[in-house]
């Protein structure tokens, strides 16, 4: 008899997953926006931040303005594990629910994700990760990567270095060591990398990090304190970053001069104590939690606990973050409602919606994040904007914004871009022609 | 009671040396095929499609080739998920090269390329057994998984480092890319799994199956009685290495459509020979239990935890599927350390004189 049980109870879960039942239909009067994130496995230390920003900002919007444009935003969190195979499985799980966007959150994810965006009709947003090619909006008309790609924030580090040095034709003979993570994340600026190497005269060496050995730098670090480089770059992620700061101390290694791309974390700067002071790297928006739309998000949703965010986090430059990356969505989706006069929104409006973005300094003060970042306005051929960063420095207890804006070189990248993208359509033979029109800002 | 043999003679010895000696079983597995074939293309979800059942028959795939040389031969390797990614990369090549000629011959021909590196790597089996032997794949686990990061010829020099699926056709309808429809995906995967799995089945109940057995059980009196150890253990690496390979083809062009290198990590080979061991060692009913176990169980978790209304955080679910996997692995190694398939046997066994057990 408990076999029967057991059979039976089997036959029932495989028929109710096979007709997909369980999963709840997204209500005709909701947006529906699923969020890709990753509170476990090695990445979580910067993936915890990001999904807990990500959230409670939209949940705020649920809380306070009933939703965006008095339309609810129904919430799905997906837990991928920074695993591609688990991304894929999200992706197919949200699919059906007519998602109006998706953020993949990690490079691997988004790679796969490219090609099936304009079958699917889901733009996908990759904030400042993902294939730099794809700001060219002629050819990837549904992928956004705002507000600065892998390339443009490379070329950002090294007009600092070049600031710092008093020109950037005094780096000849110097030079520049380059620690990634490596994966296609790590890897995308190395063509820049080398191509301005050749252009400045500079040697550039390469410290190449596993996956698999985040946390265990020492060979990379032996090889450093060898070739002693004027300059360490870093392109990290997760465990990757603590372990790079604490190494770097470890060696000695002149923390002023150890500069990383925008995803260190105050956790990670901070695992080398002191000795990590003067660790520096990019950033495009305010740290803290001084501003109107982080005080609503205390007020509306972590006061009253509607989170299992941790209440020391908001503020957090990751935590802010993931703030930045859903306000990109809210806007893209209000401006979506705005074109298209409709109220439920679906993945092609807000695709519409978000190729037209203008986020202004006034809309950012209305919203509550005036001084919180740069304005962001994208267009038909420019899904990225290149947008200033600036730098920022670890004083041992916080981030502390030093100099004014960077902009990125671009003439040394727009040509590298241009044709990253030929490169990447014509390795993928018959890639589709735009066919969406271009709307005007509105 | 419905499960009975009684009045089924045998009246030839081929009749009764048949795979599938007991009419229930041939009926039943007629059953599974046509429903695999025919209702779940018909009637089932595309996220069932997608994201279960392609899923599960690429990982049974892979598993049925680990367990070829684990279960059938006695050689343990943890270097599956190098020999998935020479498939997949050999795939990628082939395919970029020469694009006119139909992805699934592609992709058969693919194996062949991590047949051949299985021999390579398969040469120190004769000498060295056990743990050494399993450092020796791991070896080539690690080999593997570097050249995919650091020979960029591999992956035609894209940036990203990763190889992206360019669309191919069957039969002038799309079967890998953006544009392919997850049945036909499904279909495609089901042949080649169907025949290999029908031609593993041939080879493990025949001379060359026995000569693996003989070897796992005792290396020294099979060579007694006069298998030649060497070629026997290196079929097995070839021919398991070619259906990994296959696998790994597979799971990028039908599954992922893109493939970063980190794919083919050690992760890979540990959670197919999960697979093995909790399917069952040596059986190939076994390797579609355990794939489906392993793969299966977090997600039917997810599903019944939300559908019986219990609100779980996504994260939650994942750590307690990490936890029920471990405790999953531990638990049949001490209850049934032969696995699913094990189980199952006992099963039709008790079926057979149900409802009055002696």
């Amino acid at each position: 008899m408990r076999m029967k049980a057991t059979i039976l109870a089997g036959t029932v879960i495989v028929a109710t997953a096979m007709t997909g039942s369980v999963l709840p239909a997204a209500a005709q009067d909701s947006i529906y926006v699923p969020l890709f994130t990753y509170r476990t496995g090695p990445f979580s230390g910067s993936g915890i931040y990001i999904a807990e920003g990500m959230h409670d900002y939209l949940e705020m919007l649920n809380q306070r303005d009933g939703g965006i444009g008095g339309v609810k935003i129904a919430i799905e969190e997906c837990e991928t594990g920074y695993d591609t195979k688990k991304g894929l499985e999200c992706y197919e799980s949200v699919k059906d629910k007519k998602p109006v966007v998706v953020n993949p959150w990690s490079t691997g994810i988004t790679l796969p994700l490219i090609p099936r965006a304009s079958v699917d009709k889901i733009p996908v947003l990759s904030m400042a990760y993902g294939l730099s090619a794809s700001a060219v909006g002629d050819t990837f008309p549904w992928i956004f990567n705002p507000p600065a790609t892998y390339w443009d924030g490379a070329s950002m580090i090294l007009s600092y270095i070049g600031s710092k040095e008093g020109g950037l034709d005094k780096l000849k003979g110097k030079t520049i060591g380059y620690i990634y993570l490596d994966a296609g994340f790590g890897k995308e600026p190395i063509p820049f990398f080398e191509q301005v190497s050749k252009d400045y005269g500079f040697n550039l060496k390469l410290y190449p990090v596993a996956a698999t050995d985040m946390q265990n730098q020492s060979s990379q670090w032996l090889n450093v304190r060898r070739d002693r480089p004027d300059y360490m770059v870093m392109y990290g992620w997760g465990a990757l970053q603590p372990t790079a700061v604490k190494e770097a101390a470890k060696i000695n290694f002149p923390m002023d001069k150890f500069i990383s791309i925008w995803w260190p974390s105050e956790d990670d700067a901070a695992a080398a104590g002191d000795a990590g002071k003067g660790f520096k790297s990019l950033n495009w928006h305010a740290v803290g939690a001084n501003f109107p739309a982080l005080q609503d998000i205390k007020k509306f949703v972590t006061d009253k606990n509607l989170t299992q965010t941790d209440k020391s986090h908001p503020g957090k430059v990751l935590y802010n973050r993931g703030v930045y990356n859903s306000m990109l969505i809210a806007e893209g989706i209000r401006n979506a409602q705005k074109l298209t006069g409709k109220k439920v929104v679906t993945g092609e409006d807000v695709r519409r919606g978000l190729e037209t973005l203008n986020v202004d300094e006034a809309r950012l003060k209305e919203i509550g994040l005036g001084g919180f970042t740069g304005p962001v306005k994208l267009s038909c051929a420019d899904h990225n904007g290149h947008f200033a960063t600036f730098m920022q420095e670890w004083d041992g207890t916080k981030w502390a914004k030093i100099g004014g804006d960077i902009k990125p070189m671009a003439d040394k990248v727009n040509p590298l871009l241009a044709a990253a993208a030929k490169d990447y359509t014509d390795k993928n033979g018959n890639w589709p022609k735009r066919t969406e029109a271009c709307d005007k800002a509105s | 009671m419905f499960y009975r043999e009684a009045g089924q003679f045998k009246t030839t010895y081929q009749a009764d040396q048949a795979v599938f000696p007991i009419l229930q079983d041939r009926i039943g597995l007629a059953l599974i095929l046509l429903g695999a074939f025919a209702l779940i293309p018909l009637m089932a979800s595309d996220f069932f499609i997608s994201v279960i059942m392609i899923p599960f028959l690429i990982l049974a795939l892979a598993t049925m080739g680990l367990n070829i040389l684990t279960g059938y031969t006695g050689l343990l390797s943890l270097g599956t998920g190098g020999f998935m990614g020479v498939g997949a990369f050999a795939c990628y090549k082939l395919t970029t090269l020469y694009p006119g000629i139909n992805i699934v011959v592609w992709i058969l021909v693919s194996g062949f390329f991590s047949t051949a590196l299985g021999i390579v790597f398969g040469l120190p089996s004769l000498r060295i057994k056990g743990f050494y032997l399993t450092v020796a794949t791991l070896a080539a686990q690690f080999f593997l998984d570097w050249s995919f990061i650091r020979v960029q010829w591999l992956t035609n020099y894209n940036t990203s480092g990763a190889i992206e699926v360019p669309t191919r056709t069957l039969f002038s309808m799309p079967v890998t890319g953006p544009n392919a429809t997850p049945q036909f995906r499904y279909l495609v995967i089901l042949s080649i799994v169907t025949l290999l799995t029908w031609f593993a089945s041939n080879l493990v109940h025949g001379r060359i199956g026995r000569m693996w057995m003989a070897v796992r059980d005792m290396d020294l009196a099979a060579e007694l009685i006069g298998i030649p150890l060497y070629r026997t253990k290196l079929l097995a690496f070839a021919i398991s290495s070619y259906y990994c390979g296959v696998a790994g083809a597979l799971m990028v062009f039908f599954w992922y459509g893109s493939a970063e290198p980190g794919v083919f990590n050690i992760d890979q080979s540990f959670t197919i020979l999960f697979m093995v061991i909790i399917g069952g060692l040596g059986s190939l009913t076994g390797s579609f239990f355990g794939a489906a176990l392993i793969y299966g169980l977090p997600i039917v978790l997810k599903i019944v935890l939300h559908g019986v209304g219990i609100n779980i955080l996504p994260a939650t679910v994942e750590h307690v599927t990490f936890m029920s996997v471990g405790a999953l692995i531990v638990l049949v190694l001490i209850i049934e350390p032969l696995g699913l398939a094990r189980l199952w046997q006992i099963t039709k066994q008790k079926l057979r004189v149900w409802p009055f057990p002696y």
